[in-house]
């Protein structure tokens, strides 16, 4: 036993070691949609898993159907035609009605997403989210906090013409902001979204969900990060929005409601300089105070 | 074979002026096809190398060669020049040559309406390839031109709009004189269910262009109007909605596609019987389920708009309509599939081209039918993955589709036959670098890298690498192209009036090279008859 456990940390070292090397492949390895942390970006990944299966599923008979007739009636290898098959309704009903199927198959799960996705009702916090060419505005609707999110240093400097510097060593490189958003963990969070020059779209890949923000409306998307999975998360301004569109990312760092509050109330705090020379610990307690729809964690 | 020589008796009549007369003059239904052919060849080129300016700047993650702005005009220029320049030009360069042909028909209906639209488009595309020089540089707001974005436009705004005017009013001209020669030029005895399925595909693709293009131009004066005369039609500020704008485009612009892919089925459907050595299988249904396509093309519009936020219903509305695509669709492959089936196949650079688009453009139809499960949408959406699915079905969809029909009438055209080593060699190049070049773009979508960005963070690097290096294969695979038909129309081989084996249809009953006046009298009946044998 205790053997074993000496060996522990040189296991732990070599495993690293071995997923360091790995991951510095990693990128070939990036094929797919991520699976995401909240419990719709879980359904859309299986939605697009089966949709991606089905289609795997008519390929193969599609495809195979194709190889099958250029392999087996080759003229070279002394292939009659047989010119008298020149119709068949009743293979024309099999290959209309299959398809019908398999789509109604595939379109009540989706149609049952959709009403989730839709389903607006019960959020714990509402954050607007304005686009700018090109950054993003956060505000935190009834908590008078509020924003600019924009391109972290580092990357805006490599990211210059000929700028000579290696994006490779740029932490994060174009996916990294100087004020990332900030959300709690286990709670319905509403962004509502719009722009206010052009059209921009606000995307968190790991959220499963992406909205334009449209100057002159207001558009609803919800995400509810699952417990335990706090972190940062990123992704990108989906819509074309001129010159600068690829460099304004998205960043959410999802904490726990702890740190939610004291994040919160340390942002109220910088806002209004008055209650900053209040004793340390009481911004906290308004932070608490404020958040009245937010359930007790 | 008797029936046609007669039919051709004088061909010596053929006055035709000579020189630059010949051309800025034409009225010749073949004249005007091999000019929008060419025009269209050099479209192709010019896009293409926007694309490599593309591709070399997306080899590697940071900005080496173009400032970002002049990428977004890379993009929004390429794809102008591709959709407007190379592939419907290109289609109806191929209308004018064959239709006439196919139909019995001496030329196109209406010859100097033929010769104004075809001369439209070199001004168009100088218009709009001056923008290139404009302050404020080419237009950079993407091909789907949406506000309020496309109205930051410089000096480059009111020019694009013009040009986009010039080839709408070109399309619409080309599309009347399809349907007009269809449907009043057809020799006796030829029923619209005797025609070769390029011409019905055809036909359906020109009520297609007459029912949107004035959509189209509608949704640019507005922007025009927009811009310049006070008007708020798409600002929010003066009560307008950007979003109105997008359901206009898209009114167009998913027929559009159909535009681009209708006369692809058609070309497929000719060439796919000719080299199995048996009839299409199921003609009507492919006539039925053309008809079927070109219909549910206006229904289904909003599928590109996902993510604007619109009610329930209609995204569910739009998903259903969107899935229904598909059965047409699916109809058709099988269709191709069963010609095939129990034939003689034998692999021609035309029949090589029709089986990779049969190949190729089913995986474009597969993303298309994941793209329509909204929910998946929200996440596909504007990514590469979008990218990946209509280059699939653009490429080695439309575009193959071109080139087999280029090879497999080409003999016909020239009375020469082109070299097959090197049109095998052309294929066999074009084919793996569009894989290369768009498959890997398939992964990067879903990893989440979003479309129109110069630069991208590092875990994309090395699959964009991949693709940048397919592009310089497929795009320099290209000069392969314009070489075989170079070479095969100066000094290729002389080719029999029916140079292939298995080709049915009233143009192959005429001689070789056709006559400059294709059908001066009808063909008879009993030709008719053996050239409508599906
Ligand atoms: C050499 C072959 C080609 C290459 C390398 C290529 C590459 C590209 C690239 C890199 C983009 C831009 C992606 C982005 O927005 O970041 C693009 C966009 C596009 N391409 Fe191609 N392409 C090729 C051929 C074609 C053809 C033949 C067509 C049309 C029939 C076409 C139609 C389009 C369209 C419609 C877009 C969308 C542009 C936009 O929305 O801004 N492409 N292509
Ligand atoms: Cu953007
Ligand atoms: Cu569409």
């Amino acid at each position: 036993m205790t053997k074993a456990i000496r060996r522990v940390p040189s296991v732990l070292a070599l495993s690293a070691a071995a997923f360091a090397s790995l991951s510095a492949h990693a990128e070939w390895g990036n094929l797919n949609m991520p699976v995401g942390v909240t419990e719709l970006s879980k359904e859309i990944h299986s939605l697009h898993m089966t949709i991606f299966w089905w289609c795997v599923a008519i390929g193969v008979f599609v495809f195979g159907w194709m190889i099958w007739s250029l392999v087996a009636f080759r003229k070279s290898q002394g292939a009659k035609p047989d010119t008298t098959m020149v119709h068949s309704t009743k293979a024309e009903i099999i290959w209309t009605v299959i398809p019908v199927g398999i789509l109604v198959i595939m379109a009540i799960p989706a149609a049952r997403t959709l009403i989730a996705i839709e389903d607006m009702r019960g959020s714990e916090i509402s954050i607007k989210a304005t686009g700018y060419q090109w950054k993003w505005q956060y505000e935190y609707i009834g908590e008078d906090v509020s924003f600019f999110s924009q391109l972290d240093r580092q990357s805006d400097e490599a990211r210059q013409l000929k700028s000579g510097v290696d994006p490779k060593s740029v932490q994060d490189y174009l996916l990294n902001v100087d004020n990332p958003m900030v959300v709690p963990e286990d709670t319905k969070i509403r962004m509502l979204l719009t722009g206010q020059d052009v059209i921009h779209a606000w995307w968190v890949p790991a959220f499963g969900m992406k909205k334009d923000a449209i100057p002159g409306t207001i558009n609803e998307l919800w995400f509810k990060v699952d417990a335990g999975k706090t972190g940062t998360y990123r992704g990108q301004c989906a819509e074309l929005c001129g010159r600068d569109h690829g460099f304004m990312p998205v960043v959410v760092k999802v904490v726990t409601k702890e740190e939610y509050k004291v994040w919160l109330a340390a942002q109220k705090a910088a806002a209004s300089p008055a209650p900053a020379e209040a004793p340390a610990d009481a911004p906290a307690a308004d932070a608490v105070a404020a958040l009245p729809a937010a359930p007790r964690g | 074979m008797a029936n046609s020589t007669t039919a051709h008796a004088h061909d010596d009549h053929d006055h035709k002026p000579h020189g630059i007369k010949r051309w800025l003059y034409a009225t010749n239904h073949k004249d005007i096809g091999t000019m929008y052919l060419v025009f269209a060849c050099a479209m192709f080129f010019m896009g293409g190398a926007m694309a490599l300016v593309i591709r070399a700047e997306l080899f590697q993650p940071g900005l080496q060669f173009v400032d970002p702005g002049f990428f977004n005009s890379m993009t929004t220029m390429h794809a102008l020049l591709m959709i407007f320049g190379a592939v419907m030009p290109a289609w109806t360069g191929l209308a004018n040559w064959m239709v006439p042909m196919q139909v019995g028909a001496p030329d196109m209906a209406l010859p100097r309406l033929n010769n104004f639209s075809f001369w439209l488009l070199p001004f168009a595309f100088t218009l709009l390839l001056l923008t290139l020089f404009v302050p404020g540089g080419a237009p950079a707001g993407g091909w789907t031109l949406y506000p309020p974005l496309s109205l930051q436009a410089g000096d480059s705004f009111p020019l694009t709009i013009f040009a986009i005017h010039l080839m709408g009013i070109s399309s619409i001209l080309g599309a009347i004189n399809v349907v007009v020669t269809i449907l009043n030029m057809r020799a006796p005895g030829m029923g619209l269910l005797n025609m070769p399925l390029f011409c019905w595909t055809w036909l359906i693709t020109a009520y297609l262009l007459i029912a949107v293009m004035p959509v189209l131009a509608g949704a640019v004066t507005m922007l025009l109007t927009d811009h310049f005369f006070g008007t708020s039609f798409f600002t929010a500020s003066g009560g307008g909605d950007p979003v109105m704008f997008q359901h206009i485009f898209w009114f167009f612009g998913h027929p559009e596609v159909y535009i681009l892919i209708l006369p692809a089925f058609g070309v497929v459907s000719e060439i796919i019987p000719t080299f199995s050595r048996k009839p299409l299988f199921g003609y009507e249904s492919m006539v039925y389920a053309s008809a079927s396509i070109a219909f549910l093309s206006f229904i289904v519009w909003a599928h590109h708009m996902f993510t604007v936020g619109m009610p329930l219903a209609g995204q569910l509305f739009f998903m259903l309509s969107t899935m229904l695509i598909a059965i047409p669709t699916g109809v058709k492959v099988f269709n191709w599939c069963a010609t095939m089936w129990k034939g003689s196949i034998s692999f021609e650079t035309p029949m090589l081209f029709s089986l990779a688009f049969l190949f190729l453009f089913t995986i474009g139809g597969f993303s298309g039918l994941m793209l329509a499960i909204v929910p998946a949408d929200f996440q596909y959406h504007d990514s590469y993955f979008v990218v990946a699915h209509f280059h699939y079905v653009l490429v080695p969809g439309a575009v193959f589709a071109i080139m087999a029909g280029v090879y497999y009438w080409l003999p016909k055209w020239s009375g020469r036959m082109y070299n097959e080593k090197v049109g095998k060699l052309h294929f066999w190049l074009s084919t793996i670098g569009v894989n290369v070049l768009f498959f890997p773009q398939h992964f990067l979508g879903l990893a989440g890298m979003p479309r129109r960005i110069p630069d991208y963070s590092t875990q994309f690097a090395d699959w964009n690498m991949v693709s940048s290096i397919g592009a310089f294969i497929f795009g320099f695979s290209q000069l392969l192209f314009v070489y075989v038909i170079w070479s095969a129309v100066r000094s290729g081989e002389k080719a029999p009036a029916r140079p292939w084996e298995g080709a049915h249809g009233l143009e192959w009953e005429l001689p070789t090279p056709a006559p400059y006046h294709s059908w001066d009298t009808p063909p008879p009946r009993n030709v008719i008859a053996q050239g409508a044998m599906h």
